[in-house]
């Protein structure tokens, strides 16, 4: 994009003032770099969004935004409910929730890596990747309806996880006012047996050493230690959130205009959230975020079970679990005043900062973990959220490094097999059911997660805490 | 072959398009079903080569909207959904368009891990790019991004 288009508030804070359509300013954080590289769909994303009823404040994009459906991937929007404010499926997403949890292992790098091939051969073995797996956990309806409306509590009640997990995961693990009757029979026919399963696509499980600290205290306060290893997670909802996905963006695409609602791109689907159809959703899209967080304790469940057959301690407490695609009622000041908005992140990150009350105690002084996922095979990051992202774009963050080439372009210019044995060259061990899915995850299609975090700091979104460089990646 | 994912077949053929971060799928063909026989191939080509999919299964897809982009979305959906629920992939379709109803046999088989290896699956059909339309007299194209 053409950063002319823009009005610069800062080096990492570009504004377009509201015009035409547009209810409120549209505001990009990120390097005029980054911005150069981004596709122009962004910007008319991004100031479609500005246009939306109930938008209060301004619209935003994360540094590592990109082309996405309606809303730009790392996108960021509020809406007032008593201001005619909408929700939208297309600013959510098809994968509700989809997100990163991070468990610490307080092994080193060389535990690991005396084990490093049959740990990669045991996980790939037991953590259901790739399309068509299947995981060893049938849900009937009731127990569907269960998971729904309790999220990753019922997975810990049914002695997948650990108590102890719940407080380091959003909303301690449950979403409330969910409402599993909004779900549909073909959204829940999808998940039957897709619990405990990674998915495909950016979704992976790595075993990850901590190669630079660049806050000692935060990362005492996370206990994450230089050299020590963590596993990272990264999945969502699976089949049922794309199912409700694909179902609300269909419906609130055709009743838009009933609403009154002019949509300058069907994508944005969307309702007033004080409308039937809007409140439907959020009761189910809030099943589907307890969908996601049960999935992703599962997951680490399994991998409890893999490292405790390798190690003694196989305890991997959890450092945090966040979530990407979703829309939350959130308190948040505006103009001095609290209020409460409904906060549609697409490809953000919920970034609170020091002192939020929400914030489980060993980490309120701190701030909240915000896990940034890197592409295959290249760094991670931990940061944590800061006081002045409140003002900056409603306590929220960056998600990830962004595509930068198209799964297209990848596969012409990459072999799965030649990614494989240059990261095996470089000590990370790769495991896939498809070196045509390598291919397409390869890490020159994505940005640098470096400049993407570089710049989130600098904007004051989020600040970097460790960098995380991965060992063994499991990709779905 | 334009560049290598475009295959023909007679006068009907399939192509992808590169979106962002997904990817774009186009059917090509003389009638409306001929497009929308074309774009499901070129769906399940997102995942695995076509031609290595047998038809021992077949599946019946029936479909009705409010009009042809919705009916083109509510068809991939549908395999979308028949793909994930049966644990298969789809590599023949036969389909019949009648004003904005559809009426389809899916054919394929179990999906293998090790025959098919399967790059991505499919989230869903979405909006973007969405366009069924007779571009010239006797050349349809129907399209949409894929999210995977």
């Amino acid at each position: 994009m053409d950063t002319a288009r823009f009005e610069k508030l800062s080096e990492t804070a570009w504004q377009v003032p509201p015009k035409g359509a547009m209810r409120v300013p549209a505001i990009i954080y990120a390097t005029e770099d980054l911005i150069r590289d981004m596709d122009d769909k962004v910007f008319e994303q991004v100031t479609n969004v500005a246009a939306l009823p109930g938008i209060v404040r301004a619209s935003y994009a994360m540094p590592d935004a990109h082309w996405g459906y309606g809303f730009p991937i790392g996108g960021v929007a509020a809406f007032d409910a008593d201001e005619g404010g909408v929700v939208s499926a297309g600013g959510v997403g098809f994968d509700v929730s989809c997100g990163v949890r991070t468990h610490l292992t307080h092994l080193t790098r060389a535990d690991i890596m005396a084990v490093q091939q049959p740990l990669a051969d045991a996980l790939y073995a037991h953590v259901p990747a790739g399309v068509g797996s299947e995981g060893n956990i049938a849900l009937d309806d009731h127990e569907m309806t269960a998971m729904l409306a309790g999220g990753a509590g019922w997975a810990v009640e049914q002695g997948y996880g650990h108590a102890g997990d719940l407080e380091r995961i959003e909303e301690t693990g449950c979403q409330k006012d969910a409402d599993p009757a909004a779900v549909s029979e073909q959204a829940r026919k999808r998940q039957r047996r897709e619990m405990g399963t990674l998915g495909s696509g950016n979704h992976y499980l790595e075993v990850q050493v901590v190669s630079e600290i660049f806050d000692e205290a935060a990362a005492c306060a996370f206990g994450l230690e230089r050299g020590e290893c963590v596993v990272t997670i990264h999945c969502g909802s699976r089949g049922l959130g794309h199912q409700i996905g694909t179902e609300f963006l269909r419906e609130m695409a055709i009743a838009a205009e009933s609403y009154g609602i002019s949509l300058p791109d069907r994508e944005l689907a969307c309702a007033p959230i004080k409308s039937e159809v809007g409140q439907r959703y959020l009761g189910a899209m809030r099943s589907a975020i307890n969908c996601a967080i049960a999935n992703r304790e599962i997951i680490g469940h399994l991998t409890r079970q893999v490292f405790a057959r390798f190690f003694r301690h196989g305890e991997l407490p959890l450092l945090f679990d966040v979530s990407h695609n979703t829309c939350k009622v959130e308190m948040h000041a505006v103009d001095g005043e609290e209020r409460k908005l409904y906060i549609h992140r697409k490809g953000a990150t919920r970034a609170f900062g020091p002192g939020h009350a929400t914030l489980p105690e060993a980490l309120r002084a701190v701030g909240q973990p915000v896990l940034i996922g890197g592409s295959m095979g290249t760094e991670s990051y931990v940061l944590v959220g800061t006081g002045e992202g409140e003002a900056r774009a409603f306590s929220s963050a960056c998600h990830g490094a962004g595509r930068q080439m198209s799964r297209h372009q990848a596969l012409k210019t990459w072999y799965g097999r030649q990614v494989v044995d240059e990261l095996r060259a470089r000590g990370v061990i790769i495991k896939s059911p498809s070196m045509r899915g390598v291919a397409e995850e390869a890490p020159g299609a994505y940005k640098n997660v470096r400049a993407v975090v570089d710049a989130a700091e600098a904007a004051g979104l989020a600040k970097k805490v460790a960098k995380l460089s991965p060992l063994i990646c499991i990709k779905g | 072959m334009s560049d290598g994912r475009q295959r023909e077949a007679k006068s009907a053929r399939w192509e992808h398009f590169p979106h962002g971060a997904d990817i774009g799928v186009r059917g090509l063909g003389p009638t409306k079903a001929a497009a929308f026989e074309q774009a499901a191939l070129a769906m399940t080509a997102v995942m695995t080569d076509p031609a290595a999919v047998g038809h021992d299964e077949a599946v019946e897809i029936k479909a009705e909207a409010p009009n042809a982009d919705f009916l083109l979305l509510d068809w991939l959906n549908a395999l979308v959904f028949e793909m994930a629920t049966r644990r298969m992939i789809f590599g023949a379709f036969d389909v019949a368009i009648s004003g904005n109803r559809l009426e389809a046999t899916a054919r394929g088989e179990a999906v293998s891990r090790e025959r098919h290896a399967p790059a991505v699956e499919i989230k869903g059909a979405t909006m973007t790019e969405l366009r069924v339309a007779e571009d010239q007299p006797g050349t349809w194209r129907a399209q949409c991004v894929v999210d995977v």
